[in-house]
């Protein structure tokens, strides 16, 4: 098992309402891969994201995550829904970064990184906050420990909320459109970061709009669309040279 | 100018009786009032706050029974006066004369007795005042917990934290910066309503203490100016303390808070006098 997918979908449903937001995802990351999905806004790219660490339930398909059901436990032809307790264990595994960061404001950087870590796995304080300082030296930020976010610009509170997510020592990392919210002259050291991560080996999921990002950093692009994967495959296969009309439009408006 | 005029006709007018107000200000019987007025305040704030906290949260469960309790309790105690409950407890012996806690349904009790032992007025001052608190605060802490962006639960729960670490660590710290003002504005309040005990006749708080006082003295008008000036005191012990709460539990959200007032006077200090402030340092 430990040498299957990190993640599988088949067939993944989500409906809001009468809304049918994903209409049958099928796709698969392997361990080490970096996937960067793309599409218009409404596609359902950052639905499906949301569904791989249980933030959103999905009403059809299945869905495994390092050969475990997400949500779900199966006794012969049953699913049986997992207790709170193990779903929160599952989604301690897999660290997620936001568009808008999401650090906690009334703690300090270095206690948005520590706090996961003392509370959830047991860690000793002392050596939570050593793990904050090696994390905040990784992502550049070695000396704002004890900024309070307000204190921090968009780009160093994404790197913070990286920082953050990897103190869980994640298997799979998931970025929703994590320089969506940031000014254009803060992408690049959210990013910077991303690569470092990527050539580390790391698991990661990239729901963005940066192509030049999913060009250089991607080892599959996944184009979506109404609900549907359009079209996917290696990056300078699909953005240099598109089979479908819907990617190639896509492509002409955000390049 | 009227302003003045009519403090000073106040201050001078000899029916209010200063001298009598300078004998029974620190007087024992006084500041054994103005003692059982704090205990009161303090006792039913701070078990108001806890079920308030308890009831928001109960409110916000997705449990319906939890949440259907919440607002029962909430709908009874806000809809009813304060001086109803107050009487109400204070007689509950003509409705339950006998009181045990134990195992229900004819189990062994842990402890038992008459009604009208254990519902003592202060009891009923107790009960009466953080039962009807707690309403109230429940109301003051659900707005907090609903100011609170969504994203920070997502976020907590992203990481493993289960729904209770969440509330716990990253919801209700951030809420209580919402929370403090209205809570100050509670405290304040309920300063000036234990008052209300008076009714029981038998709880020496404050006012009761200075009413007993002028109905053996006829000294009404200096005895609740004592009061008075005693509640003043009090509340403006209460502003301070507020001042600082809304200190602490705003981090992080202003990038530099304003000097409190400490600060100002030693900044002020050491800009007439730099010599001498070097000499302290």
């Amino acid at each position: 098992m430990s040498n299957g997918p990190m993640v599988k979908a088949e067939a993944v449903h989500k409906r809001f309402g009468a809304l049918e937001v994903l209409q049958g995802i099928d796709l698969e990351v392997a361990r080490g891969e970096v996937m960067c999905i793309l599409g218009p806004s409404g596609s359902g790219k950052s639905t499906f994201l949301r569904c791989i660490n249980r933030l959103e339930e999905i009403n059809a398909g299945r869905l495994w995550v390092d050969g475990e059901l997400v949500g779900y436990r199966q006794k012969g032809d049953v699913l049986h829904a997992l207790p709170d307790r193990d779903i929160s264990e599952a989604r301690s595994r897999i660290g997620m970064v936001f568009q808008r960061f999401n650090l906690f404001p009334h703690l300090t950087a270095e206690q948005n990184i520590a706090i996961a870590p003392v509370k959830v796995q047991g860690v000793s304080k002392a050596e939570a906050k050593d793990r904050a300082a090696r994390l905040l030296e990784r992502v550049g930020l070695g000396d704002r420990g004890g900024s309070y976010p307000a204190q921090l610009s968009g780009g160093q509170q994404q790197r913070v909320a990286i920082a953050r997510a990897l103190a869980m020592q994640p298997k799979l990392m998931l970025f929703d459109e994590p320089t969506s919210a940031l000014d254009p002259e803060l992408v690049g050291e959210v990013l910077a970061v991303m690569r470092d991560l990527a050539s580390e080996g790391m698991t990661m999921i990239v729901v963005t709009h940066e192509i030049g990002f999913a060009k250089s950093a991607a080892d599959t692009v996944v184009f979506m669309d109404g609900g549907v994967v359009v079209e996917s495959g290696p990056p300078l296969k699909v953005l240099d040279n598109p089979q479908h009309e819907r990617t190639k439009a896509f492509l002409r408006e955000v390049g | 100018m009227t302003v003045a005029s009519v403090g000073w006709s106040f201050l001078t007018n000899p029916r209010a009786q200063w001298s009598v107000f300078g004998d029974w200000f620190f007087s024992q019987r006084v500041l054994e009032g103005v003692v059982t007025t704090v205990e009161l305040t303090a006792v039913s704030m701070a078990i108001g706050l806890a079920l308030g906290i308890m009831l928001a949260v109960m409110r916000q469960s997705r449990n319906p029974v939890l949440k259907s309790i919440s607002w029962f309790y909430i709908w009874l105690f806000r809809g009813t006066p304060l001086l109803v409950q107050l009487i109400f407890w204070f007689n509950i012996a003509a409705l339950y004369p006998q009181i045990r806690f134990g195992v229900p349904f004819g189990g062994p009790a842990l402890f038992s007795g008459s009604a009208n032992t254990v519902i003592t007025a202060t009891v009923a001052a107790y009960l009466a005042l953080s039962l009807n608190e707690g309403a109230y605060m429940a109301e003051i802490v659900r707005a907090g917990l609903l100011s609170v962006d969504d994203g920070q639960r997502e976020a907590a729960e992203a990481l493993g934290l289960s729904r209770f670490q969440t509330m716990r660590h990253i919801i209700l710290p951030q809420a209580m910066r919402v929370i403090v003002p209205p809570t100050g504005n509670e405290t304040i309040n309920m300063l000036k309503t234990t008052s209300l005990v008076f009714v029981l006749g038998q709880v020496l708080d404050l006012l009761t203490t200075v009413q007993l006082i002028y109905a053996a003295n006829y000294k009404v008008i200096p005895l609740l100016l004592v009061a008075s000036a005693w509640y003043l005191i009090l509340t403006s012990v209460l502003y301070v303390g507020q001042y600082y709460l809304e200190r602490r539990f705003g981090r992080g959200t202003a990038r530099n808070l304003p000097p409190t007032p400490r600060q100002r006077l030693i900044a002020l200090w050491r800009k007439w006098r730099p010599a001498s402030a070097e000499v302290v340092a």
